[in-house]
C-alpha cells in the first residue's frame, strides 16, 4: 500500500475529521515557518521588535499543538483508525510535537536578539556566518512542510538527505567560531551567541527531517528512523520492484 | 492471495515445523514463532452450484488465535463451518481441496474421515448461546457421556476442570444441577465454551461468539480466549474489527469467497499490503 486516501469514508464525518486534522497541521506549520522566518530575519536587521513577534507567535503554535493533540485523543477513542488513518493519527501527533520544538529554536534566536540587540558586528560579522545555515534550515523545514501535504515518499526521502548538508554547516560554523575564539578572546561571548543560533538552526534541521520520516512511515508504513538513508533507499527500490512483478499480468492469479 | 508459499509435503514433517508466513521471530506474550496446526490447501466450497469458497489456501498457527475478518457473505462462516464439517448435512454441498491437521495429517475434509471424531477433536461455539435445556453440569457432561465416560467422580472432575477452563466455575459452583438456560447470556457463552472444552478439544472455532452479549461479557469471553490459547488453537469470525485485533495473533480478510490476505494481525492493522482490506478495515468498504 503506497498510496494513502483520506477520502472515501463511509462515513463522511471521519473523511472530514482527518482532512481537518490534516489542514490544521499545515497551519501549525505555517506559523512555525513563518516564526523561523521572523527570527532569522530579526537576527538579520538586529530588530527586537520582531523577536516580539515571534513571542507572540510562539504564543499561537503552542496552542495549536494542544488543540491538535485534543483532536488526535478524540480520533483514536472514537474512531479506532487502522492502517493509513492510524498511521495518519501518529504521524499528525509525532509532527506537531516537532513543529512545536521548531517554535521554541526560533524563539531562542530571537531572544538573542532580543538580550543582546542581536550578533555583534565587530571585528566579525556573526549573521554572515549563519546566514546560509538560517536559509538552508528554512527551506528544508519548507519542504517538509510541503511534502506531509502532498504525502509525496519520495521527497521526503530527498529532504531527509539533505539534513546532512546542515550537519557540516553546524560543523563547519563551530570550529570557525572555535578558531576566533582562540585567536582573540573579546569574541568570546559575540562567538557563544552565534553558536547557539547555529545550534538552534542545525536542530530546526532535525525536526524538519524528522518530519519527514513521520511522511514515509504515513505513505509507507516503513519506519526509517535510526535507518541509514542508503538502506532505506535499497529497501524502497526492492519494494518498487517487487510491486512492479506484482502489477505485471503473469502474476495476477489471485491465491 | 498474500501468503507466502509454504512447503507442504503430503507427510511434510518439515512443513509443520515450519514457520507460519507472515509471523514474527516472537509474538506479543515473547513466545517463538508458531508452527501451524492445520493446513488449508485450494478449499473450495459449494452451496449447489453456488461456489461460496474460492480455492482458499491458508495456515492455522498452533496453539494460537487467528481472526477471520470481512463482510457478511464474504464465505468466512462457511470456511469455519469446514473444519468440523457442520455443512455435511446440506443437501448438494461439495468440498474440494483439503484441511490437513497435524500432526497426523489427516484430511478434516476427506470422504473417509467421520465427521464425529473430527468434531471431537474440533469444538465449536456459536453467536447466540446455545446450552441443552438440561442442567449446567449436564451440558458439560454431555460430549464426555457420548464418549463413553461413565464414573461419577471421573465427570464430576471432567465438569469442574472445563468450568474453571472457562471461567465460570466460581460463578456456578453451588447450583451445578440448576437449569442452564436459567444463566446470563455471557455466562451461558462461557458454558458452551466449557461444553467445547470439555473433550479436551485441540482447536476451538467461535462463531461471533460475543455479538449477542453486552461489553463486560464480551470482556470475559475475550479474557477466556486469550487464556484458552495456552492449549489449543482458536479459529474466530467476528464482525468487530477491533476485536480482531485485540485478541488474534494472525488475521485472515476474505471477500467473495476469496482469501485477500493472512499476516500477522499486528501488520494487517496497521500496513495491510491489499488496497481491499485496507478499505475493509479503514471503514473504506462499499
Amino acid at each position: 500500500m503506497d498510496k494513502i486516501e483520506l477520502g472515501q469514508h463511509i462515513l463522511s464525518r471521519y473523511n472530514e475529521d482527518l482532512e481537518q486534522l490534516r489542514t490544521d497541521v499545515l497551519q501549525m506549520g505555517g506559523l512555525a515557518e513563518s516564526q523561523l522566518r521572523q527570527a532569522l530575519h530579526a537576527l538579520a536587521t538586529s530588530d527586537s521588535s520582531l523577536a516580539t513577534e515571534v513571542a507572540n507567535l510562539e504564543v499561537r503554535v503552542n496552542q495549536m499543538e494542544i488543540d491538535i493533540d485534543d483532536e488526535c485523543n478524540r480520533t483514536l477513542a472514537t474512531r479506532a483508525p487502522a492502517a493509513s488513518d492510524l498511521r495518519l493519527v501518529i504521524a499528525i501527533i509525532k509532527t506537531i510535537t516537532d513543529l512545536e520544538r521548531v517554535g521554541d529554536e526560533a524563539h531562542k534566536i530571537a531572544n538573542i536578539v532580543a538580550r543582546r540587540g542581536g550578533l555583534e558586528r565587530g571585528s566579525v560579522d556573526g549573521h554572515r556566518i549563519v546566514r546560509h545555515l538560517g536559509n538552508v534550515a528554512l527551506e528544508l523545514l519548507h519542504d517538509a512542510l510541503d511534502v506531509f501535504a502532498r504525502l509525496d515518499a519520495p521527497a521526503a526521502l530527498a529532504a531527509v538527505r539533505r539534513d546532512r548538508q546542515i550537519d557540516e554547516e553546524y560543523d563547519a560554523i563551530q570550529r570557525q567560531c572555535m578558531t576566533f575564539m582562540i585567536e582573540d578572546p573579546r569574541t568570546i561571548r559575540a562567538m557563544i551567541d552565534l553558536m547557539w543560533v547555529a545550534r538552534a538552526l542545525e536542530r530546526v534541521g532535525d525536526h524538519a527531517k524528522n518530519i519527514c520520516e513521520y511522511v514515509i512511515y504515513m505513505v509507507g508504513g516503513r519506519d526509517v528512523r535510526h535507518v541509514a538513508i542508503e538502506d532505506v533507499e535499497r529497501q524502497l527500490e526492492a519494494h518498487a520492484a517487487t510491486a512492479a512483478a506484482e502489477l505485471a499480468p503473469s502474476a495476477g492469479t489471485g491465491s | 492471495m498474500n501468503v507466502d508459499a509454504n512447503p507442504v509435503g503430503a507427510a511434510g514433517a518439515p512443513a509443520f515445523a515450519a514457520r507460519v508466513p507472515g509471523a514474527p521471530a516472537e509474538d506479543a506474550n515473547g513466545n517463538g514463532p508458531a508452527s501451524p496446526r492445520a493446513l488449508v490447501q485450494d478449499l473450495s466450497f459449494y452451496y449447489g452450484p453456488n461456489q461460496a469458497l474460492k480455492r482458499v489456501n491458508m495456515p492455522i498457527a498452533d496453539r494460537r488465535v487467528t481472526a477471520l475478518i470481512g463482510p457478511s457473505g464474504c464465505g468466512k462462516s462457511t470456511f469455519l463451518r469446514c473444519f468440523n464439517r457442520m455443512h455435511d448435512l446440506q443437501p448438494g454441498s461439495r468440498y474440494e481441496g483439503s484441511i490437513i491437521l497435524h500432526p497426523e495429517n489427516i484430511d478434516l475434509v476427506g470422504r473417509e474421515v467421520d465427521p464425529i471424531d473430527v468434531r471431537m477433536r474440533i469444538g465449536m461455539v456459536f453467536q447466540k448461546p446455545n446450552p441443552f435445556p438440561t442442567s449446567i453440569a449436564e451440558n458439560v457432561c454431555y460430549g464426555l457421556r457420548l464418549r463413553g465416560m461413565r464414573g461419577r467422580v471421573q465427570l464430576a472432575e471432567a465438569v469442574e476442570r472445563a468450568l474453571r477452563g472457562a471461567a465460570l466455575w466460581d460463578e456456578v459452583k453451588d447450583r451445578l444441577h440448576a437449569p442452564a438456560l436459567a444463566l446470563s447470556g455471557g455466562q451461558m457463552q462461557r458454558l458452551c465454551i466449557a461444553r467445547a472444552l470439555a473433550t479436551n478439544p485441540e482447536m476451538i472455532l467461535f462463531d461471533e461468539p460475543t455479538s449477542a452479549l453486552d461489553p463486560i461479557a464480551t470482556a470475559k469471553i475475550e479474557e477466556l480466549i486469550a487464556a484458552l490459547r495456552e492449549q489449543v488453537t482458536v479459529l474466530i469470525v467476528t464482525h468487530n474489527m477491533q476485536q480482531a485485533a485485540r485478541i488474534s495473533d494472525y488475521t485472515a480478510f476474505m471477500f467473495l469467497g476469496e482469501l485477500v490476505e493472512y499476516a500477522s494481525t499486528a501488520k494487517l492493522f496497521t500496513n495491510p499490503s491489499q488496497k481491499r482490506t485496507e478499505d475493509y478495515i479503514t471503514g473504506r468498504y462499499g
